[in-house]
């Protein structure tokens, strides 16, 4: 009895301090980023426009920048590059699938027209990614979705609009958003 | 209050085992910790050469390697190394830009904000002074083992076993659970995915669960006893044991906690297939890797001596957990014999497996199955294909697929050397 009762106290002693654990930092390591700071580089960009900045473009804009910026990799017009071709369909005739492994260089295969913005702002233009301006990207996204026939070219892309526009291949995926834990199991199948 | 109170519970079921169990480390793991012995780079350069000691006798060993103008690739040599541990300079590099990025070790910063009561930055040298962890876990891209790759090999790329299934390495991986660090921001009640960001030219991005984050993932600074190289993300990368290596960001700078998947365009692009089998959608990411093996010795491009004795051995892994049975076949699959693995068999990494056989000098087919401890049994080429509804006339064809882990067949032929019969 007198064992099981020490073996009680080991145990809420140990339990004790977990629970203080998960209510405050352990260790008070790191240093605390102020709103301005975590402004400065979040730019990790969510499918309803989660942190899209301020600004707008294009789609006559984005022609001039791409022909600049763009076209040595990806051709004229995103259709001829010998990188990814960017564009499938053409202006008012968006492709509309099937989509294949071949399409997936395409933004029209995407299914949130923000994953565009958010890789061209980060990672664009190679030689030096992150030197466009918010205003140039937003022309951008709007020249590459005119030429795949989604949006019209005088449409404004900016925070408001560009998590709005109708991708053709939202409901292209399975499950339609990923979902952990799996729907099937096992996830590998 | 009260929603913050209700994450620390939810925290606490996750992880809080865990933090009670290292709580008493806090403070130390100064061993790894930089700065104090640092020395100009050029001296510390000095020092490397001199410490290296003699240049190495024999022929080394060499990663097969692929490059274009997006991509640097290298393989794992399999056919060349026995045990479970994949050397650093041989483990395989899937990077998707042209260059490595150089950073400054004493500049890095790790960020995590979002949805967390208290964004913080981390240093590495306060990333080193938290309680760490060394596992042995294999790496393996997603892509590993495509049919497609079966005829796109070339001298380059090294031999079959090394260009088809090299993608996959296994490391002994040192680095700050995740949850350690979680823990210091405090997740709020909301939080449920978070989205990490590498410092590379393309800012690789991939989105990860929560439930998985605050499980076995960790922030790597080591492997196999040093830092991480620069291909594998130094200073820092994020480790994510037994899933797909696209959710183990390289060159971790930024942690978003949020509340649904982000999409990021490497996972809708490349970590995305369309498939026949869901109406031609594509399938997401599978987040786990299927249980694997192939046999390493002998493989395709190497030469049986003599008739007689011959070890075959391979390796075997599976992202659901410990692998707890090698079966090899050395009549093209008619019957399968158990393979002894050799112990320690970690979970989640690379098991090595061998097998006596005594060949007759005939024409023979070998390959491996394995079975991890979820029960789950490595699957044919006709299983997977049929799976994914690749029609019966492209049976005999390779796939533009993703995520394979069929087995792998090789024929020996009657002068004893050995061939592919994929895809043959």
């Amino acid at each position: 009895m007198r064992c099981s009762l020490s073996l009680l106290a080991s145990a809420m002693i140990l339990m004790a301090p977990a629970t203080g654990l998960a209510q405050s930092p352990k260790y008070n390591v790191g240093t605390p980023l102020s709103q301005d700071e975590i402004k400065s580089f979040d730019f990790l960009i969510g499918p309803q426009g989660q942190a899209l900045p301020e600004g707008r473009g294009t789609a006559k804009e984005g022609a001039v920048i791409f022909a600049k910026r763009c076209e040595v990799c990806h051709g004229k017009n995103g259709e001829s590059g010998v990188l990814r071709r960017l564009v499938l369909g053409k202006p008012g005739e968006p492709f509309r699938g099937p989509f294949k492994a071949e399409h997936r260089d395409s933004v029209a295969y995407y299914p949130y027209a923000t994953i565009a913005w958010d890789y061209i702002n980060r990672a664009m233009p190679v030689p030096k990614p992150g030197t466009l301006t918010h205003d140039e990207v937003y022309a951008l996204t709007a020249f590459l979705l005119y030429r795949n026939g989604i949006i019209a070219e005088t449409d404004v892309m900016d925070a408001q609009s560009l998590p709005k526009v109708e991708m053709p291949n939202r409901n292209g995926f399975v499950p339609e958003v990923p979902v952990y834990p799996p729907e099937k199991k096992p996830s590998w199948w | 209050m009260d929603s913050n109170g209700s994450s620390r519970r939810r925290f606490l079921k996750h992880a809080g085992g865990t933090l009670a169990g290292v709580a008493a480390g806090a403070g130390v793991g100064a061993e790894w910790a930089s700065g104090q012995t640092a020395k100009p780079d050029a001296a510390a350069k000095d020092d490397h050469a001199f410490h290296d000691g003699p240049a190495p006798r024999g022929i080394p060993s060499r990663r097969g390697v692929r490059m274009s103008v997006d991509h640097i690739t290298y393989y794992t040599p399999f056919q060349d190394y026995g045990g479970i541990i994949t050397p650093a300079r041989l483990h395989f590099v899937q990077y998707h830009a042209s260059h490595f990025p150089e950073i400054d070790e004493k500049q890095h910063r790790l960020t995590i904000h979002g949805l967390v009561d208290r964004p913080l930055s981390f240093s590495m040298d306060e990333l080193k002074s938290l309680p760490s962890v060394s596992r042995v876990h294999f790496l393996e891209c997603h892509a590993n083992s495509s049919p497609q790759i079966h005829h796109q090999g070339n001298q380059n790329m090294g031999l079959p076993v090394q260009y088809i299934h090299g993608m996959s390495s296994c490391s002994e991986w040192t680095g700050v659970p995740l949850s350690v660090l979680l823990n210091e921001c405090g997740l709020k009640k909301e939080a449920s995915w978070l989205v990490s960001e590498g410092a590379d030219p393309g800012k690789f991005s991939h989105t990860l669960p929560l439930a998985k984050a605050l499980d076995d993932v960790f922030v790597a600074y080591g492997q196999n006893g040093e830092p991480l190289r620069v291909e594998q993300g130094y200073p820092i990368r994020l480790f994510v044991p037994g899933w797909e290596a696209p959710f183990s960001v390289k060159y971790l700078r930024h942690i978003k906690v949020v509340d649904q998947p982000y999409h990021a365009w490497n996972e809708s692009m490349n970590h995305s297939i369309p498939r026949d089998d869901i109406g031609g959608k594509s399938r997401w990411y599978h987040f786990e890797m299927g249980p694997k093996s192939v046999i390493t010795r002998p493989s395709a491009g190497l030469t049986i001596p003599r008739r007689g004795y011959v070890q075959i051995t391979g390796l075997a892994w599976s992202g659901g957990g410990v692998i707890s049975k090698v079966d090899v076949s050395t009549d093209g699959g008619k019957t399968w014999k158990e393979a002894k693995l050799q112990g320690p068999v970690h979970s989640k990494a690379h098991t090595r497996f061998t097998f006596d056989w005594a060949w007759n000098g005939e024409e023979a087919v070998i390959m491996s199955r394995c079975t991890d401890e979820k029960g789950e049994v490595q699957p044919t080429r006709e299983e997977l294909y049929r799976h994914w509804g690749i029609s019966e006339a492209e049976l005999q064809k390779p796939a533009r697929a993703i995520h394979t882990n069929m087995i792998q067949p090789w024929t020996v032929a009657r002068d004893g050397s050995v061939h592919n019969a994929m895809f043959a």
